[in-house]
């Protein structure tokens, strides 16, 4: 990997290992009788790891002139395995956070770190910015190149976006266990770690508008709109959301500059947003380029995509007071958010349809091929959990929906059932491409990640939606008297078969997940036997004919 | 007139819908103006491709320059 920078990048890459490596030790050296000592010495190490294996390719020949010629794919190729290794860890936590609900006793004789408050994060973390920010690296990095037919303007900045932000995420991870968290929902790491993710998004940003200016096609795809829609906003998110002091700089602990409301209303216009254009904008990128590639049909309207890519990113800027109904928020506040929640449905049902009929014509191809299959259940789950989003974010709905295994529900019909499907059936498209492999190593285990996947999205939603709806009911009857006829407790006895339930479901989805892992990993493994050499003259991807697994109904 | 919390509400209350349908406005212009079909029939149609090496120049492909 090294061996693909110019000296003069090595050079660069050391420079900025040394400055964080010195930083690290700056804050294991001040840090030292606080939290933040320990994360000091994870960024030295850090550093050190990662300077280590760029002086052990120090002295491999440069590349030549050639490699202009081609697209620079090493950082996606790095991207897709850690995003397999992320999908495995941060849903390995989510079953366990789901075990902890039906068991509670299942940790550890009372660790702290093994504290529902503390592995719950991990979870949400290890998915959202583990599993679902790496796949968004590694795949807008391809699709970036391929739609503008331009390479990456250099070789390092890629590299300092993948590693960079994974030392986010390990931060992140890390300090969660230990007990580091400024309690902001999905913004939990502190505020050294928020500036580090700082200087790695501008990058990542800059890697995109450079290599926009360099395009050799005339007008930009729909999905790096998406791409870079992500990445715009996410930014102003993070920045906007996180703005804290510090107590001191050699301490983790920092507190918010808003207070009150307007913490919940900036902290939910960031929540509700990070599902807009992390969860939501991104994926859609992906959907918009890989799905036509692999059903071998242009979008069904580009048009209509246009349209939907501007309703989504202006819409969903309002939407997030709903997630603070019957709060201290003014009242209009909470209104526009339900109105523009409702009014979202028509840019998220434009994108979905146009899904949808773009495979109108292919479906013998969804039949045979459980890639595409993984694309086309993600539209059909993106379709539903964006009817019901809207649906919730009634405030009468809401009334009933919140705070309880409803919200739960429909998050994961959007992170399982959409985020995870289009993410893996990117990945089961993109890998052979990559890996130049005619298919993956084994199609039937694509045909088993999906099946295993899909039983684990279904069985884990039907219980939520259940489990929800029942504690809903329960907290909202009243007896004759007038007083309530179900004490806390009583639900939460009521909640334990579902809970039960749902572990399961999750377990499905870990294990489909873990099948897809070794997949991966095989399929990199026959490519490197086989010494395929990745960047071979061959021009063409090796085309990838949909992979033919035995099903019935031939 | 005072900038306070109600200047701001009613301004987001009236301007807001403005600029939003205006917004939409200009959206659908741009999508539906005649000369922008022919780019995005090529940008649609030009991922399918299987050149997978960079483009040498802008404009190569067919229908455009």
């Amino acid at each position: 990997m090294v061996a693909g920078l110019t000296l003069s990048e090595r050079r660069l890459a050391l420079v900025i290992l040394t400055l964080l490596g010195l930083t690290g030790l700056a804050m294991a050296a001040g840090g030292r009788g606080d939290l933040m000592g320990v994360h000091g010495f994870i960024v030295l190490l850090f550093s050190l790891g990662v300077a280590w294996a760029v002086m052990a390719g120090f002295y491999a020949p440069e590349p030549g002139e050639e490699r202009l010629s081609r697209y620079y794919d090493d950082p996606t190729r790095f991207g897709i395995v850690l995003t397999m290794a992320w999908a495995v860890f941060g849903m390995f936590f989510g079953v366990w956070v789901a075990a902890l609900l039906a068991w509670p006793e299942l940790t550890f004789v009372d660790q702290a770190w093994a504290s529902f408050g503390r592995l719950r994060p991990v979870h949400t973390t290890g998915i959202i910015f583990g599993f679902g920010g790496n796949a968004l690296i590694a795949t807008s990095l391809h699709v970036l190149q391929r739609t503008t037919r331009a390479r990456l303007p250099d070789q390092l900045s890629p590299w300092f976006v993948i590693i960079g932000y994974n030392l986010f995420c390990v931060l992140a991870v890390s300090g969660y266990f230990m007990g580091i968290t400024q309690s902001k929902e999905y913004a939990e790491p502190e505020w050294y770690a928020d500036i580090w993710l700082v200087v790695v998004w501008v990058v990542y940003f800059l890697i995109y508008i450079r290599t926009l200016q360099r395009r050799q096609e005339p007008h930009i795809y729909v999905a790096n709109w998406y791409y870079m829609a992500f990445i715009l906003v996410v930014a102003v998110l993070h920045i906007v959301n996180n703005l804290a002091l510090p107590i001191s700089f050699a301490a983790a602990r920092s507190y918010p500059l808003y207070s009150g409301v307007q913490d919940a209303m900036v902290q939910w216009w960031y929540g509700h947003n990070a599902v807009a254009f992390f969860l939501t904008a991104g994926f859609l990128g992906m959907m918009y380029y890989y799905m036509p590639k692999r059903a071998e049909r242009p979008i069904f309207s580009y048009r209509l995509s246009i349209i939907s890519f501007w309703g989504i990113t202006f819409f969903y800027m309002w939407a997030g007071s709903h997630h603070l109904h019957y709060t201290a928020l003014p009242q209009w506040v909470q209104t526009l958010g339900m109105t523009f929640s409702i009014m979202l449905l028509v840019p998220s049902w434009s994108s979905a349809g146009n899904a949808l009929a773009t495979l109108n014509g292919a479906w013998h191809k969804v039949r045979d091929d459980a890639t595409l299959r993984f694309m086309m259940v993600a539209a059909v789950f993106y379709g539903i959990s964006t009817f019901e989003g809207s649906f919730m974010a009634i405030r009468a709905v809401n009334s009933l929906s919140h705070y309880t295994d409803w919200t739960v529900g429909h998050v994961h019909a959007g992170a399982l059932g959409w985020v995870a499907m289009i993410t893996f059936g990117s990945i089961y498209a993109l890998v052979p491409w990559m890996w130049k492999q005619k298919t993956m190593y084994s199609p039937r285990l694509v045909e088993a990640h999906f099946w295993l996947a899909l039983t684990g999205t279904v069985i884990y939603v039907f219980a939520m939606w259940n489990s929800g709806i029942i504690q809903g009911l329960m907290w909202r009857t009243y007896t004759d008297s007038g007083t309530l006829a179900y004490s806390f407790i009583d639900s939460l006895v009521a909640m334990h078969p579902y809970y039960i339930a749902r572990t399961v479901g999750g377990l499905f989805f870990l294990a489909g997940a873990v099948v897809g892992a070794y997949n991966v990993a095989m399929t990199i493994r026959l490519s490197r036997q086989e010494g395929v050499r990745r960047d071979s003259a061959a021009d063409v991807p090796v085309p990838h004919e949909p992979a033919v697994a035995a099903q019935p109904g031939e | 007139m005072e900038l306070d919390h109600n200047a701001f509400v009613a301004f987001a209350k009236s301007w807001g819908l403005f600029y939003l349908i205006a917004f939409s406005i200009a959206v659908l212009v741009y999508v539906f103006w005649p000369s922008n079909r022919k780019r995005f029939d090529r940008a649609k149609k030009s991922i399918l491709d299987d050149d997978d090496r960079p483009g040498k120049g802008p404009g190569k492909g067919p229908g455009e320059r």
